[in-house]
């Protein structure tokens, strides 16, 4: 095993920044806080890539795992290690991290604590994705949110106030609910461990430490079960988001910097995906069983009503909010019907195997390209002074070629074109669910038409037709940008031609989560 | 011979090569950007070329269809598999792809020779191509789903080639949207396919989805509705190919696409696009006939392809009952593609993949030829698509007009000599024998007699009489005399003449070549089957059929020809209601307008509002409800739990104060409370003594 503790410091090193900013960036530059950014989250990159290439890609077993303990009295450990899903979000996060300083205003008031407050928010993200005990996976959750929220609250939009303090009341609430589910598993067992509660809801023995630690009153145990299912589901909801708790989103990202919408839509909407599979599923997977129906519904419901939304919307931000919802609407999708199928089905292995990595490339294609295409709608935006209406544009297409095609390949990835990204993922999901539940994906389908309407339509309205005068002397990308939009451009095609670049990496860890899952070593 | 097996990926790889150089070079030479897309695309053909000879010389029995199956990625526990197949139907339809489009490139090399982004429209061709190529390699229907999305995509990117007008951007977003409504019964009867057969490869050694054993259990199982479940797949299946190839309810993109530069409407309506519907139905015929009942029939008849046939027939009406009342050159040719792909699927749901397929080549040869003769005409007459305004271009265009006229004859069906009156009395034939009815034999007629009288109509308005482009009171400034487009553009017309002539004799009844080789069977030569009964009265109505339409033609419309003012059309004048509708295009756009669109948008506002009035609301009140709690926690915090402490704690203080009073350290105080205190307790005590 590997002695230098690689995730703790990939952990730590946009602290270190985050400090490094906060006492010293006073007296720097807007240049040189910048330069800052970009070397500590440049180094997390590193130790990802080392991270990557140590990685086992033929072993589902947890890896760079770290060990210690910490309050053994309350049973609680500092236990971090990564699977392919993990390693896959951490790839993420140093991806978007990045793009996200690249894409902030070097000109705002106060760039060092702005920069500093992103790379703690990477600390918090990095922290979510490795983390396996749930007391400091809580921490980690948490200390997301605070950078997030004063990232709103000092530098978004006209309203941020308002949005800022929606934002973190809203998932607040959620984190309060799974908070207190953890706390009820852990007044009944004991323990914080994902991997134990996994275990031992899967022998059943979960069930009867409730049901003799927990019974309150005349409740029954199934109830105790589903209430405890419904506070965890509760942070997650709100978090990704399921309708009907996502009224928050459109709000925050339109009114939060660019620079912070990209880490909401690419990162920290992922975190909920990330906590729905490596908390809930495994733990609450019965629970989740009796409830299937309805949860397939409501994911139904996110993809179409959110699409549609998205049709009637005139500002861009809000446009790609309501997309981000719908797209990963199909996550939930894919999760949900992995658990209502019957894990003692015999194709349920290949068939769950397809919806799980189908879900976990959804994820990582959505940070990509809603990353990508909230960098471009600032860009636009730092191009004509804020404004951004549907319906202001037109025809940018003679004027700035290049930025038409970077905004073209981006929309059409995003409604899922074959030969980008996104297909790959989303035909896993439906290829998956499909065979499990067979109206939900039916309906959901629905949801790809109208995705095709409404960005064929931000297409029609802001790049073609006849150039609005307005925009005479719009520019077309400089070198700064094209060093973000080319590589986004290159990881856009290469996924999706050769998605075994991708999947190689967490197919095993798939594999052994499903065993996990249905019991079938 | 077995390399062109192997290399047959690079068919549709070459273009897809020339399509990225030529984007990311942008400083090339026009000449250069050019040599480079045709060469790739010339290459590709001369593979396809070999593959096709291949073929040709393979044993039917056992070679004629071979397989190559690659690992795309390692998913689960089994790979995801893609190949390519080559067999009788990918080599002819590679050949005829190849072969058609290397004629549009270079018909494009002068009609785009002014436009400033010459390079990226070849990019943009090229790119069709490529995937129109992949489409028709693919094993695969997941690899085939792929192609036909990027045919979708590189069809938008040229129908909106001119984006800078509206009315290009809005044609360009509409056939995208309405090929993808298509599109979504495709994929759900992929994944269907996929979930129910476990292969998503079509032949794979006896585990394919299209081979005996997937097909003996799709055609068994009983789903929803009653229907067999390859029916529910094949019917979804149909769909889509409706949305690509242009079937009634999903036709109105393809008019629209005129917007275009020509030679892409002569790519997507002839070569390509269009046909990729009518190929996915060939390609998956087994499917589409599987669980047939009453084998005994020469032909399979099931679900799908009964409603195949009757989607086929009620859209080679209505175009042909369209494209009589349009006056835009490309827009008649639209309308009869519409029509023309109808009979298509006539003929496959009637007689299979073989009658269809044949139908398909010629039709591709002829419509390419009319649309890149209309691209002359409208190139000739400077930008001009009116056919109201043309007339007497036979003097200006002598070559244009000769091999337009071959196209038109071979469209009409003019007996004998040209292929369309071949592959459609193939079709007519089929729907004759069919069992289920006899409807769609008899829409086939009526079909063909409009197809004559439409294209000798246009004829006599572009043609003959006199030239009208100036007598337009519109037209401030005078539009120059017609002139005959560049070698470079007639060459390619003369060569698809040629095809729309020969290419009839590979298929006449006597001589069935190429049903036996679609078929894999032997055909010999036999004079005799054109006399057998029912072969030839179907040929001799035909011929009267499509003999008839063009003679009314001509009796209406002659006139005109010599008469060149303006005036109401001869058959507005006769049948004015009908003409009206049909002008209109019996308002389906407008219907649709009005229900679908409208039904979108409101289901846009009703979810909009729901997030805005019903969710956002019980947030809110939630919110108030949290707040109130929290007012009502403050006040009693205040007012009961703070006002109780603060009182105790004043009579504490109070208390206290008194208290701390009595330590004043003033002996006299003291003193003076000693003595009252001691006043007091002998009171006290004499009170209590005295009781």
């Amino acid at each position: 095993m590997n002695s230098f503790p690689l995730i703790s410091f990939l952990t730590i090193l946009p602290a270190l920044g985050t400090v490094f900013l906060w006492s010293r960036g006073r007296h720097m530059s807007a240049h040189g806080v910048q330069r800052t950014g970009y070397l500590f989250s440049g180094l997390s990159f590193l130790v990802v890539a080392i991270l990557g290439l140590q990685f086992d890609t033929s072993s589902g077993e947890l890896q760079a795992v770290e060990r210690y303990d910490w309050i053994p009295t309350l049973g609680v450990e500092y236990a971090v290690g990564i699977d392919g899903l993990s390693l896959l979000m951490i790839g993420l996060t140093a991806l978007l991290v990045p793009m996200s300083l690249r894409a902030a205003d070097p000109t705002c008031a106060r760039p060092h604590h702005f920069v500093a407050l992103v790379l703690l928010l990477q600390t918090g993200l990095i922290g979510t994705f490795t983390t396996l005990n749930f007391f400091h996976w809580f921490l980690f959750w948490e200390i997301s949110l605070i950078p997030a929220f004063f990232l709103i609250w000092t530098w978004g939009g006209p309203n941020r106030r308002s949005a800022a303090l929606q934002f973190f009341v809203y998932t607040f609430v959620g984190s309060i609910g799974l908070l207190l589910a953890f706390l009820g598993l852990f007044a009944a067992t004991g323990t914080f461990d994902f991997a134990t509660l996994a275990e031992q809801a899967r022998d059943g023995s979960l069930m009867s430490s409730l049901a003799s630690n927990l019974a309150w009153a005349d409740i029954p145990i199934r109830w105790i079960g589903l209430i405890l299912f419904a506070l965890a589901f509760l942070g997650v909801a709100v978090k990704v988001p399921l309708y009907p708790f996502h009224t928050w989103l459109p709000t925050t990202y339109s009114e939060a910097p660019t620079a912070v919408t990209i880490l909401l839509t690419g990162l920290m909407s992922k975190m909920g995906v990330y906590a729905l599979l490596r908390l809930i599923v495994p733990i609450f997977r019965d629970q989740m069983l009796l409830v299937a129906t309805p949860l397939l519904f409501l994911a139904v419901l996110t993809i179409v009503l959110s699409a549609f939304a998205a049709y009637r919307q005139e500002d861009l931000k809000r446009v790609f909010a309501y997309s981000s919802i719908n797209h990963l609407g199909y996550c939930f999708l894919g999760v949900f019907a992995l658990v209502s199928g019957s894990a003692f089905d015999s194709s349920w292995n290949a068939e769950a195997a397809a919806a799980v990595n189908g879900v976990v490339l959804q994820m990582f294609n959505h940070g990509i390209v809603a990353g990508f295409i909230f960098y471009l709608v600032g860009r636009l935006e730092q191009r004509s002074q804020g404004v951004r209406g549907i319906n202001d544009f037109g025809g940018l297409r003679e004027r700035a070629p290049q930025f038409a095609t970077a905004l073209g390949v981006a929309l059409f990835a995003s409604l899922g074109l074959p030969g980008l990204n996104a297909f790959i993922g989303e035909f896993l999901i439906f290829k998956g669910a499909f065979a499990l539940v067979k109206w939900a994906p039916a309906i959901a389908t629905l949801g790809l038409l109208i995705t095709a309407v409404f960005l064929l339509g931000v297409i029609q309205k802001v790049l073609t037709g006849p150039l609005n005068p307005k925009w005479q002397d719009f520019p077309d990308l400089n070198s700064g940008e094209r060093s973000i939009v080319a590589p986004c451009l290159v990881i856009m095609l290469l996924v999706g031609l050769f998605p075994q670049l991708l999947i190689r990496f967490f197919n095993a860890s798939t594999l052994r989560y499903l065993a996990q899952l249905g019991g079938l070593e | 011979m077995d390399q062109i097996l192997q290399l047959l990926w690079l068919v549709p790889v070459l273009p897809l090569i020339a399509s990225v150089i030529l984007v990311s070079r942008p400083g090339w030479s026009r000449r250069r950007a050019h040599s480079v897309a045709i060469g790739a695309l010339g290459f590709s053909g001369i593979i396809s070329l070999l593959a096709f000879m291949k073929t040709l010389g393979a044993d039917p029995a056992t070679t004629a269809r071979e397989v190559v199956t690659v690992t795309w990625f390692q998913m689960g526990v089994a790979p995801l598999q893609i190949g390519w197949v080559l067999d009788p139907l990918t080599a002819v339809m590679l050949t005829m792809v190849t072969f058609v489009g290397t004629l549009i490139f270079i018909f494009s090399t002068g009609y785009m020779a002014s436009d400033e982004r010459y390079r990226l429209f070849f990019a943009y061709l090229s790119l069709f191509a490529a995937a129109m190529l992949g489409m028709i390699i693919s094993n695969s229907l997941l690899l085939l789903f792929i192609c036909w999305e990027l045919v979708g995509v590189a069809s938008y990117l040229l129908i909106g080639f001119w984006a800078h007008k509206p009315s290009a951007a809005a044609a360009a977003k509409k056939a995208f949207i309405t090929t993808r409504i298509g599109d979504i019964g495709f994929f759900i009867g992929m994944l269907w396919l996929a979930s129910s057969s476990g292969s998503l490869l079509f032949f794979d050694n006896g585990s394919g989805c299209l081979e005996e054993n997937a097909l003996g259990l799709l055609g068994s199982q009983v789903t929803i509705l009653g229907l067999a479940l390859s029916t529910a797949i094949s019917l979804l299946i149909l769909w889509g190919a409706m949305g690509k190839s242009g079937q009634f309810p999903l036709h109105v993109w393809l008019p629209d696409a005129m917007e275009g530069p020509t030679p892409v409407s002569a790519l997507i309506h002839a070569a390509t696009m269009v046909a990729a519907g009518v190929f996915l139905m060939a390609r998956l015929y087994p499917l589409m006939a599987a669980g047939a009942t009453g084998t005994d029939d020469a032909f399979p008849v099931t679900g799908a392809l009964i409603a195949t046939t009757f989607v086929g027939s009620i859209t080679a009406l209505l175009g042909a009952l369209i494209a009589v009342a349009q006056t835009d050159i490309k827009r008649i040719l639209a309308y009869s593609t519409v029509s023309q792909l109808g009979y298509m699927m006539m003929g496959l749901g009637t007689g299979g993949p073989a009658v269809a397929m044949f139908h398909l080549i010629t039709h591709a040869f002829f419509k390419a030829l009319l649309f890149l003769g209309a691209g002359s005409v409208i190139h000739g007459c400077h930008d001009v698509q009116d056919i109201r305004r043309m007339g007497g271009l036979k003097g200006a265009m002598p070559v244009t007009f000769a091999t337009y006229a071959i196209g038109m004859l071979a469209l009409a069906g003019f007996p004998l000599l040209f292929a369309g009156f071949w592959s459609k009395d193939a079709i007519l034939h089929s729907t004759h024998t069919w069992s289920v009815s006899h409807l769609p034999y008899w829409i086939g007629l009526i079909g063909a007699f409009l197809t004559a009288f439409y294209m000798t109509r246009q004829m006599f308005y572009v043609f003959f009489g006199g030239n009208r482009l100036n007598e337009s009171e519109a037209e401030s400034h005078p539009v120059p005399p017609p002139h005959e487009s560049p070698a470079v553009m007639t060459w390619p017309l003369i060569i698809l003449a040629a095809g729309a002539v020969l290419l009839g004799f590979i298929g006449t009844p006597a001589f069935p070549w190429f049903q036996g080789y679609i078929d894999r069977a032997p055909s010999t030569l036999s004079l005799s089957a054109l006399f057998e009964s029912g072969t030839l009265s179907v040929m001799i109505l035909s011929s009267l059929v499509g003999l008839g339409g063009i003679g009314l033609a001509y009796l209406f419309y002659r006139p005109i020809a010599f008469r060149p003012n303006q005036q109401v059309d001869p058959l507005q004048r006769r049948l004015p209601r009908f003409f009206d509708l049909a002008t209109h295009r019996f308002w389906i756009d407008e219907l649709y307008d009005k229900t679908i669109v409208a039904a979108v948008g409101a289901l846009a506002l009703v979810s909009d509002l729901i997030d805005r009035k019903i969710v956002h609301r019980i947030v809110e009140c939630v919110r108030r409800a949290v707040q109130g709690i929290a007012w009502v926690t403050r006040f009693t915090d205040e007012h009961l739990v703070n006002g109780a402490f603060d009182r105790s704690c004043d009579g504490f203080r109070w208390g206290a104060r008194q208290g701390a009073r009595l330590q004043s350290g003033q002996t006299q105080r003291y003193l003076k409370i000693v003595g009252s205190s001691l006043v007091g307790l002998v009171l006290v005590l004499i009170w209590i003594s005295r009781s």
